[in-house]
């Protein structure tokens, strides 16, 4: 238990401080050594924790408190990292794919002037995204899931020199940030009912019981507004309806950061994340439906957008988007198995595609425009195999790793059982909307394959056909390797059912020990979704073949001129950012400029700022008429200061100037005594009653008095101070009846 | 005779040598003025020895005027170095402090 888990993502973390101190003297090939090391070295790490550590540590997985973070009030949280089967997986993923990346990156990088800090912002990345897998409570997951979306940021924009990098940067991070608000609150929430941030302690308070089943706001629980907020959190990271328009734009990056950042590990993050809370969603099915129907809807949207795209990135970009609904799809129908399924062979085969994407562009000088490429088959063998590859796991092909996984989501959402009985249509809705959404990946991706690989003849300029080649070495072994892994890696997640052995399923029968369960659905149901899959897959391939083998056939072109308006529309994504910038960003710069000119402007430039000025002005020149040199002004300002403070200490000592007297019938009480102003000295008091009797001297200064008969008197009393030789009489009349 | 007469005499004194130092431009009748007050306090600090039948404010009235007999003199050591230097006495020429 107490394996050293803190040391995954250190050494990236490390790897980077380096780079970033010391690499720019450093030549190529050290920081690329320091680079790569850091995260192979995680990666070995990682390997042994999985591996050799986990299997003996039970169900709870490995821990390793690092140390305390935030200790205040009730509030504990520690800086606690865990391992278990979840994100010991998704720890492998990103390290050995994040290995991979780093070994391609450094050929497809070998010309750019900031190597080292390429290089830099990588390995803070891996350290990030480790951060947020590992993190052991919502705060720390947290530290993870900003790292990665800073890191993305800045590699988004890595070419900053140009603007529409350095928009589509920040772009991706607002974007990012509103989804973060998300996160945010669902975690206050969870934090304000369960009284804890720790997800193992989350989860154990997640019980129909429990305190997260206390109604909320319209009628709904506590948990459901959390996962909903959490949800909106996914969203953002992992460019789902709504907000998904920041990663296509993010494709400004060098392509091995779309390939880690953008397609492999931090997209999925959200998928992840939901994975981890599965507690929570779990006890509300209304939320798991809304993530499928999100996920669907943006598979099949993103999808659709994929159909007319030009750019060799930007068709890989939507196919993320899509992909990453398919997995909202799994984890929102509780099939959270295939959903990290997905995300596996996805990682797999989408790095293997962008790196292909990588490739070419390296080969075209830069360009990454398809309709100018096409009979690159010969003149990238290495390239084109790995790409085959890639694209038939994409697709569905049996017995390529996008086949099991796909299939495994789609039969989960036929099968599931999660939304009870009056919400048994979403299941099937969603899998009947991701069957669309398979036949248009096919086509999509097919449509791409066509247009980059097949015919004989490259549409390009003489000038760039003149320079393509093979990319070296260094970027075909992590691209074939990335092959391997999209043909093979679909295998640990073999449908259990099929073979009469519920371990035959590698993946489940890891995730189970993790308390994360897959969809378990008949035979007859498995077998069909197979068969239908797979005919679904081959459908789109074989339109894309008759629409675009050798370059653009004639029913392409007859459909394009067929109908024109929709294939407009398709191609710019359906206006949807241009949608965005009227209903959301034109208002808020309406606005801003709205406060520029009036509370800037006016209120802070004008008013606070330059009154401020000419108030101190104003006071200059009194001071200045006061300030005269004269000696004699000086003394007169002086006299009347003294004279005003001494008319103010001086005030009467005497707080009374009347006797205080209590008429009882013939009886009087007088009471002199002086307030708390009144000298300690001691005084000495003389009453005369006016009556005739003798004065009563040297007593208190309270004294009774009975008048004997009716009449009119005045009571005199005085007081006399010895020191100061000084006398006071008070009068004060009384009438007795 | 009670101490009030004497006191409101210190007063005037004190008001009329105040006076003098405010408003007159003469330097000299300035230190005269000075004297004026100092004379105005003495006659305050005897009023209440008197009253107080305590000896201590004669003493304090010699030492006032042994210090305003050295005022006298180092006021009018400063008249004189003013004078040399601006050939005249008059304070509204002698606005020296504000630079």
């Amino acid at each position: 238990m107490n394996f050293n888990l803190g040391l995954i993502p250190l050494l990236p973390f490390l790897g980077a401080a380096v780079l970033m101190l010391f690499g720019r003297r450093w030549t190529r090939d050290t920081v690329f050594i320091v680079a790569a090391l850091a995260i192979g070295a995680a990666c070995v790490v990682s390997v042994d924790a999985f591996f050799f550590q986990l299997p003996d540590a039970g169900g709870a997985g490995l821990q390793d408190v690092v140390t305390t973070w935030i200790a205040t009030g009730d509030l504990h949280i520690d800086l606690a990292f865990r391992m278990d089967a979840l994100s010991g997986v998704m720890c492998l993923v990103i390290t050995f794919v994040g290995f991979l990346i780093h070994v391609f990156a450094a050929g497809y990088m070998a010309d750019d002037p900031d190597y080292a800090r390429f290089f830099a912002y990588l390995n803070l990345f891996c350290g990030a995204m480790l951060v947020l897998v590992l993190g052991d409570s919502l705060p720390v997951m947290f530290i993870g899931w900003e790292g990665v979306g800073l890191c993305s940021y800045l590699l988004i924009g890595f070419w900053y020199s140009s603007t529409a990098n350095a928009d589509a940067g920040r772009k991706a991070f607002i974007t990012n940030r509103i989804g973060d608000l998300g996160f945010l609150l669902g975690m206050f929430l969870l934090f304000n009912y369960t009284g804890t941030l720790s997800i193992p302690d989350i989860s154990g308070a997640a019980s129909p019981g429990g305190p997260l089943m206390a109604p909320l706001w319209l009628g709904q629980p506590v948990a459901f507004w959390a996962a909903l907020f959490l949800f909106v959190g996914a969203t953002g990271k992992s460019a789902q309806i709504p907000l998904y328009v920041w990663l296509p734009d993010a494709m400004a990056g060098p392509t091995p950061v779309s390939a880690l950042i953008h397609a492999a590990t931090m997209v999925t993050a959200g998928v992840y994340m939901i994975a981890r809370m599965h507690a929570v969603y779990l006890l509300v099915p209304s939320v798991m439906a809304i993530v499928a129907i999100v996920g669907a809807l943006t598979a099949l949207f993103a999808a659709m957008i994929g159909f007319a795209q030009n750019d060799f990135k930007k068709v890989l970009a939507y196919s993320t988007v899509s992909q990453l609904g398919f997995m909202f799809v799994g984890v929102g129908t509780a099939n959270f198995t295939g959903g990290i399924f997905h995300l596996v062979t996805h990682a797999f085969f989408k790095a293997g595609l962008f790196l292909c994407a990588g490739s070419v562009m390296h080969a075209m000088s830069g360009s990454g425009d398809i309709t100018i490429m096409g009979g690159l088959r010969k003149k990238l063998p290495w390239t084109h195999a790995v790409f085959a590859a890639c694209w038939l796991a994409i697709c569905g092909i049996v017995p390529f790793s996008g086949f099991f996984s796909k299939d495994n989501i789609i039969a989960g959402a036929f099968g599931t059982e999660i939304y009870g009985h009056d919400m048994a249509w979403v299941g099937k809705l969603v899998g009947v909307m991701l069957l669309l959404a398979a036949l248009g990946t096919a086509f999509y991706m097919s449509r791409l394959y066509f247009l980059v690989f097949s015919g004989d003849e490259t549409r390009a300029p003489d000038k760039i056909k003149h320079h393509i080649h093979e990319s070296p070495s260094i970027m075909v072994v992590p691209l074939v390797v990335l092959a391997i892994g999209a043909t093979v890696i679909g295998f640990i997640g073999l449908p259990g059912g099929l073979f009469n052995h519920p371990d035959a399923n590698l993946l489940a029968h890891h995730l189970e020990a993790a308390d994360i369960h897959e969809v378990e659905v008949s035979h007859g149901l498995e077998w069909g979704m197979m068969a239908v899959s797979l005919a679904v897959a081959a459908v789109g391939i074989l339109l894309a073949m008759v629409f675009y083998r050798g370059g653009y056939k004639e029913p392409a072109r007859a459909f394009a001129a067929k109908f024109p308006g929709f294939v407009r529309l398709v191609h710019d994504k359906f206006r949807v950012d241009e949608a965005y910038d009227f209903l959301f960003i034109r208002p808020i710069k309406w606005f801003s400029r709205g406060l520029y000119n009036f509370v800037d402007r006016i209120i802070v430039d004008k008013i606070l700022v330059e009154g401020t000025g000419v108030l101190v002005d104003l006071c200059a020149r009194l001071a200045r008429a006061v300030q005269g040199g004269d000696g004699q002004r000086y003394m007169a300002v002086f006299a009347v200061g003294v004279a005003l403070l001494v008319h103010f200490a001086s005030q009467p000592t005497l707080p009374f100037t009347k006797l205080k007297v209590t008429q009882t019938g013939r009886g009087v009480e007088v009471d002199a005594r002086r307030g708390k102003n009144a000298p300690t000295r001691p005084l000495e008091y003389a009453f005369d009653f006016g009556d005739g009797r003798p004065v009563v001297k040297g007593g208190a200064p309270e004294q009774r008095h009975d008048y004997d008969r009716p009449g009119n008197y005045t009571i005199r009393v005085t007081i006399t101070d010895s020191g100061w030789r000084t006398e006071d009489t008070f009068k004060e009349k009384v009438e007795v009846p | 005779m009670p101490t009030d007469h004497y006191l409101i005499l210190s007063f005037a004194l004190f008001l009329i040598g105040t006076a003098g130092v405010l408003l007159r431009r003469n330097a000299l009748i300035v230190l005269m003025g000075i004297e004026l007050q100092l004379n105005g306090g003495n006659l305050a600090l005897l009023a209440f020895s008197r009253q107080l039948n305590d000896q201590k404010g004669h003493v304090f009235a010699f030492l006032i005027i042994a210090l305003a007999a050295a005022e006298a003199a180092v006021g009018l050591a400063i008249l004189v170095g003013l004078f040399r230097s601006r050939q005249t006495i008059n304070l509204d020429e002698a606005t020296l402090m504000k630079r």
